[in-house]
């Protein structure tokens, strides 16, 4: 049951994306997903579809698996759509049936969030598919450690991302195993309303919340034994290097926002 | 009530990039009243294996019969099951949750929906096979035991579902000599005197001597070899080229035959080493 959860979990494969420096990712996906939020037309979202599929193909990504990302969010997505749909309070009424009112601004509105949200999440899913949680958490210690100077724990954020993200696989591995042992004791998880459901979980989340301390505990202790104390004078052992790939990177996400500024300008 | 294991393949995360088979065409029967040990390195699939034979897993292809009847069948209740086939999974420990000692292990009988008189003294008895005492320990928190402890609590949460079939997966892993010795007497008497069938995956082959009346010996998914301790000891060779060894007997009985003393070559347990050795020193006296 949860080992089905692989929205935006790194893909290891060899391809230019992942090769590219996960500093200039995370920022050229910032990039597009500002560029995303400031497309007038359907004709700008179907050049930023043209795009994500390009970045899929240079990452060697599957375009139906990052789509298939967009699978647990369909119900969001579709209240979103509708929501927008019928709450608006536009002018140019479309159709008028009984109380609800259709019009041209909720139409609008409610394509336009909806392909953003889908955007949002697609663009995402392209940093971390091919990312590794290790570089990325490396990316984000660097970008902001110009902050360090205003005592932004910077190193510290980092590692906690990267403990955090380490953790998920032990502990659903964990998870599946004391739910397996208290299966064996006859507990189902499976049947029953939300309220039996929700106590059956009591014989699950207890030992996971113990083990989970008393890992946090062990580690504490491995980190101390070997002398960490945080990200003073560290060296690192991969130096991020910025290259003439990631300039080219740059080079297609900037014609992709100039290319949506244009289409803003002719509309 | 026998367990038959018929052809069972067990495939992890099939169709994924993930994929791994675990077990591969394993056949099996267990008979009412076998104290069966499960052998193997790691990762030969003897967790994988215990975890169908109370239809945790299921298999990707094969078949598990309890008392002939297909545990996957339609209309199978799962649970009446689980009750009759208990599973001791390794670390038990971490699966307490409980507020009380007492509570935890009425967690399995509560479960099956027995009245309260009924589960009191189910948790009575499975404290005193794990002898816990009731007084003492009862109204405890299980986190606040020893280690030894807390497994023997989690043991008897299993035991208070009084099932005829009890599977162990390395039961003393983590123990001291002691808490080690403690588990082995509880299993060796649940055995003998309860009348409980056993099936207990092991590392160790000092414990798996003393206490098996079968082995099942495992590598890389598939059974290689099965027998009573006896015949499988003696083939040392074929023990050695699996990654596993030989009781510490059998070795060092093995090491004075070459040495030229006349040993007979199937001793494994200590007892027996023991007895022979007494035997030879008896007649060399003698003579």
């Amino acid at each position: 049951m949860m080992k089905n959860m692989t929205m935006g979990q790194f893909y290891p494969v060899d391809s230019f994306v992942h090769r590219l420096d996960p500093r200039m990712k995370l920022i050229l996906t910032v990039v597009m997903i500002v560029a995303v939020f400031m497309v007038q037309g359907l004709l700008g979202y179907a050049l930023v579809l043209g795009f994500v599929y390009l970045a899929s193909k240079k990452a060697s990504i599957p375009f139906k698996m990052l789509l298939g990302g967009l699978r647990p969010l369909r119900f969001i997505l579709i209240l979103t759509f509708v929501i927008n749909l019928f709450f608006n309070s536009g002018t140019n009424v479309l159709v008028k049936l009984g109380f609800i009112t259709l019009t041209m601004e909720g139409v609008s509105t409610a394509v336009h969030y909806t392909l953003r949200l889908a955007f949002l999440v697609l663009g995402t899913s392209l940093l971390t598919l091919t990312t590794s949680p290790v570089s990325l958490a490396d990316a984000i210690e660097l970008l902001f450690s110009p902050l360090r100077r205003f005592h932004f724990p910077a190193h510290e954020l980092a590692m906690m991302m990267t403990i955090a993200l380490r953790f998920i696989p032990t502990l659903l591995e964990e998870a599946d195993k004391i739910m397996k042992a208290q299966m064996a004791r006859g507990a189902d998880f499976e049947s029953g309303n939300l309220i039996a459901r929700a106590r059956a979980m009591v014989p699950l989340l207890v030992p996971l919340f113990v083990s989970a301390f008393r890992r946090a505990g062990d580690l504490a202790m491995a980190m101390e034994s070997r002398c960490y104390r945080g990200g003073e004078n560290r060296t690192r052992l991969r130096v991020l290097k910025i290259t003439k790939n990631d300039y080219l990177a740059a080079a297609a996400v900037c014609a992709l926002v100039l290319l949506i500024a244009a289409e803003g300008l002719i509309l | 009530m026998p367990i038959q294991v018929k052809n069972l393949t067990h495939t992890y995360s099939e169709g994924s990039a993930f994929q791994a088979t675990a077990i591969r065409d394993v056949n099996l029967t267990i008979e009412d009243g076998e104290f069966v040990c499960v052998v193997g390195h790691t990762g030969s699939g003897k967790s994988t294996l215990v975890q169908h034979l109370n239809g945790l897993l299921k298999p990707t292809s094969g078949q598990i019969l309890v008392d002939g009847e297909d545990m996957f069948g339609d209309g199978v209740n799962k649970r009446s099951i689980r009750q009759k086939v208990g599973l001791v999974f390794q670390y038990p420990e971490y699966q307490l949750f409980e507020e009380t000692v007492a509570k935890d292990i009425a967690f399995g009988p509560k479960n099956l929906g027995l009245n309260a008189d009924e589960i009191d003294r189910r948790v009575r008895k499975a404290m005193a096979h794990v002898h816990l005492d009731y007084d003492k320990y009862a109204d405890r928190s299980p986190f606040e035991l020893s280690g030894g402890q807390m497994r023997r609590v989690a043991i008897a949460g299993v035991l208070a579902m009084e099932p005829k079939v009890l599977i162990l997966d390395e039961p003393t892993a983590g123990l001291d000599p002691r808490g080690r010795d403690r588990i082995l007497g509880m299993i060796r008497d649940l055995h003998a005197k309860g009348g409980v069938t056993v099936v207990m995956v092991s590392h160790s082959m000092d414990d798996v001597a003393s206490l098996a009346t079968r082995m099942v010996v495992m590598s890389k998914g598939t059974v290689v070899a099965t027998g009573t301790p006896r015949e499988i000891f003696r083939q040392a060779d074929m023990m050695r080229s699996i990654g596993l060894g030989v009781p510490e007997a059998a070795r060092l009985c093995a090491m004075l035959r070459q040495k030229g003393l006349n040993l007979p070559e199937d001793l494994y347990t200590q007892e027996e080493l023991q007895q022979a050795l007494l035997q030879l020193w008896k007649e060399a006296k003698q003579a």
